[in-house]
């Protein structure tokens, strides 16, 4: 199985490479990513550096396109596929069909990747893709169990790559408007979820508040761990009891479930990130590479200390679990 | 272009309404709304199937009966093997022009006219014009989308009639994990239909005790109503057709004859939006989305008064 | 790990225009080694940014827009788009992209208040950038840099062995 990893800047995606990563995924600095955060993301010529560097090291270059086009402004997105063909991208990644449709027209030799964005989590969804567009590979929402993976691995006809490490969504991800109810900005029209432009810490007594817009998301006392103001990690009032609503702040990891993964069919398997720091990429990427090639029984000690760097610092195996529904 | 005649279509019930409050719901619609077109049918979860099973023939009866164009609504989120059968066999059997609320219902239905749902990701013409060429005929746009988004697409994209979420809790979000068994102690697989105790959904509130959103099943809902009947004049000028009507649980004539009003320039938008806080009172409205906004907000004319958060 | 009292307690009685002297020398030579610094900030270019160290009684305040840093002594509480507060060492090792902001912030290490885009995008763009304080502030130090540059090899590996004894 591929190790795909993150990078956010020139300087994570070098840590990435160096780590031993197959391939590493990037995105241009402005909306056409789904990682559309200030100071972040690679311009024409970085990327240009980044795929030529990847290569002489033997690794692969992922470009993510995975927003969705803004009606009457398609061409910052046609113009972003067409540098990316250009600069030597080694796949496209992405969610909008009218984009698809687009890339698979224009440049038909260019393998493209299913975003998770694209919310594609059923045979007969995926084999349209795969069909109209020529998809190669589908990265599967985090909404399936390990059985759900193996059956739909019977039934498509394109490679899968599934998230193992990293942030969690807990909607079914490219279908959620809660961000932009709250900030007017989201995920698929902006790339960014909860953005930090709205966000705000203030104290209150003892609490440190989190808020997003007009909202408060969470509340942490005194020497809780904090956490950033994500909408689906807060923590809300339902009936009267407070609790985290959607899911508690914790983040994926699956890498204990590596051998069930790859018997399911998987191909790949994705680190989420772009917006953590080069400290954080090299990190993960070194363990889950040394995780990978390493004999199961070995696996926990190697993966142990990755908690640390986890939102709230606990993980979850998610919806790979059937028992998280 | 604009428009002759705007019509309105009554969106899909999206909570668990228990047999026959659904049916005495739909009959009352038959029998009393001002809507051309209605779209029915379990969207939300595949565990609720069962529920207006049999109830389902009564009820499309009585509104085939009342002149009602019937179309049937499919699952928005489709993972276990039995909802892809159950939308597999819908496609395969129904009568009646089927909406697709996501990719598999979509890729069935090629060749064949369809409806497609606000929970497709049509952000643009593009995607509009592929799903055209594959037999869709009627869109009902994301809620998310702005005008300017809406204008750009209807304009680009001939062939195609557009729709547009007038009323209703906005769908925000959905997931495979159920957070309404999760508030009352439930996980999906034993959930007990608790959402059916919630037909209007069940209220997210801040810790600072602000209304926010609301849990309807796997669903999550917005708190706020959107409502355009001030935008609904500018949406029909620029070829929006159909206005949505998406079912809450508060009188659905007042609000179907309320917008039947506004469209035909009986009742003035201003007066109209008066009217409508009476008929759905607990409920603030918002057009945020619409006006490039937070989907919270309410745009009143060219003020903007952000949805206070204890409205 | 904090900063050594014995160490920060002179500071109190060191004057600030020394210690902002020198701290202005280093900003400089930091800036001429990675003149794409700020311009990553993007919009954020025209924020204020103070630092405040919470083992030190001093506070930074850093505008790019003026490429200007000034030091004042605590409880100065100069305006500013968005403050941050942390250990000095962590601030230095945020600063070189060696820890992982967010890890930090999870573990409540570290503080932002006020603009958090602003601070999101100066640490996106610092992490870009690779810079490695004992080889960028040689230039600074002169005839002495062989010096700075072996002490603050030596507090940086401390500095990091610390952060990992915490962490296991």
């Amino acid at each position: 199985m591929e190790l795909i990893c993150p990078a956010g800047t020139p300087a994570a995606f070098r840590e990435a490479v160096e780590a031993g990563a197959d391939a590493v995924y990037c995105g241009f600095r402005d909306e056409t990513n789904a990682r559309n955060f200030p100071g972040l993301n690679f311009s024409r010529e970085e990327l240009g550096e980044a795929t030529a560097y990847a290569r002489r090291k033997g690794t692969k270059t992922f470009v993510a396109l995975n927003t969705f086009m803004r009606a009457g402004h398609e061409d910052l997105w046609y113009q972003a596929a067409a540098d990316a063909v250009h600069l030597g991208a080694d796949a496209l990644i992405l969610a909008d069909i009218g984009l698809m449709a687009h890339a698979a027209e224009t440049y038909p030799e260019q393998r493209l990747h299913v975003s998770v964005q694209a919310s594609a989590s059923n045979p007969d969804a995926l084999n349209f893709l795969v069909e109209a567009f020529g998809a190669k590979r589908v990265v599967l929402p985090r909404t399936l169990t390990i059985s759900d993976i193996a059956r739909l691995a019977r039934q498509i006809r394109c490679e899968i790559e599934v998230f193992v490490f990293g942030g969690l969504c807990v909607m079914a991800e490219g279908r959620c408007s809660l961000s932009s109810y709250a900030t007017g900005k989201s995920p698929n029209m902006n790339g960014v979820c909860s953005p930090a432009s709205h966000v705000r810490y203030r104290q209150d007594g003892s609490d440190l508040v989190s808020e997003l817009g007009a909202y408060t998301i969470n509340r942490f006392p005194r020497d809780e761990a904090a956490g950033y103001p994500t909408l689906c990690k807060g923590r809300f009032d339902i009936a009267d009891a407070s609790g985290y609503a959607f899911e508690d702040p914790v983040s994926l990891d699956v890498m204990d479930q590596i051998d069930a993964l790859r018997e399911a069919g998987v191909s790949a398997l994705k680190i989420e990130g772009r917006q953590r720091g080069k400290a954080y990429v090299a990190e993960v990427v070194s363990a889950l590479r040394k995780a990978l090639d390493a004999r199961p029984e070995e696996r926990r000690a190697l993966l142990a200390r990755l908690r640390l760097l986890s939102e709230g610092q606990r993980t979850t195996s998610g919806a790979y679990d059937k028992r998280w529904r | 272009m604009a428009v002759d005649k705007p019509t309105l279509t009554l969106g899909p019930v999206l909570y668990l309404w228990e047999g026959e409050k659904w049916r005495d719901f739909y009959f009352r619609m038959a029998d009393e709304a001002p809507v051309s077109h209605v779209v029915i049918g379990e969207t939300v979860c595949s565990k609720r199937l069962h529920f207006a099973d049999p109830y389902f023939p009564l009820v499309i009866e009585r509104l085939v009966a009342a002149g009602k164009r019937i179309v049937l609504s499919t699952l928005a989120l489709v993972t276990l093997e039995r909802e892809s059968q159950y939308v597999r066999s819908l496609i395969a059997d129904s009568p009646y022009p089927v909406e697709a609320n996501d990719l598999s219902a979509l890729a069935l239905l090629e060749g064949e006219p369809h409806w497609i749902g606000p929970l497709v990701n049509v952000y643009n013409a593009a995607a509009a014009r592929v799903l055209a060429m594959r037999g869709a005929r009627i869109i009902c746009l994301p809620p998310e989308l702005p005008a300017s988004s809406i204008d750009e697409i209807v304009s680009q994209t001939p062939g195609v009639d557009f729709e547009v979420l007038a009323f209703g809790r906005m769908p925000l979000a959905i997931s495979a994990r159920c957070a309404h068994a999760r508030a009352k102690g439930h996980i999906k697989d034993n959930c007990r239909f608790v959402c059916k105790d919630d037909p209007d959904g069940l209220p997210v509130k801040t810790l600072d005790r602000q209304s926010f959103l609301a849990l309807n099943g796997v669903q999550t809902v917005s708190f706020t109503c959107q409502a355009l009947l001030a935008e609904l004049q500018d949406l029909v000028a620029s070829g929006v057709g159909r206005f949505r009507l998406s079912p809450q649980d508060c009188d659905m004539v007042a609000v179907a004859r309320l917008y039947d009003e506004v469209l035909q320039g009986r009742v003035e938008a201003e007066d109209g939006v008066a009217r409508l806080r009476q008929i759905y009172p607990a409920t603030p409205l918002s057009n945020g989305f619409h006006h490039g906004k937070e989907g919270a907000a309410w745009v009143a004319r060219a003020r903007n008064i952000a949805h206070g958060a204890n409205a | 790990m904090e900063f050594p009292r014995p160490l920060a307690a002179p500071l109190a009685a060191v004057p600030i225009p020394l210690i902002d002297r020198a701290v202005k020398l280093m900003f400089k030579s930091l800036l001429r080694r990675h003149p794409g610094l700020f311009e990553r900030l993007g919009e954020h270019k025209s924020k204020r940014y103070a630092f405040r160290p919470t083992d030190l009684p001093l506070v930074f305040l850093v505008e790019p827009a003026r490429a200007a840093v000034s030091v004042m002594r605590k409880p100065a509480d100069p305006a500013a788009d968005a403050v941050v507060e942390s250990p000095l060492f962590l601030l230095l090792a945020l600063l070189e992209g060696r820890c992982d902001a967010e890890g930090l912030f999870f573990s409540r290490s570290l503080t932002v208040i006020g603009d958090m885009e602003a601070v999101l995008s100066l640490r996106n763009a610092l992490d870009g950038c690779e810079i490695d304080l004992p080889r960028d502030l040689c230039a600074f130090a002169g005839p002495l840099a062989p010096l700075v540059s072996r002490t603050a090899d030596a507090l940086r590996r401390r500095v990091l062995a610390g952060e990992h004894a915490a962490w296991n």
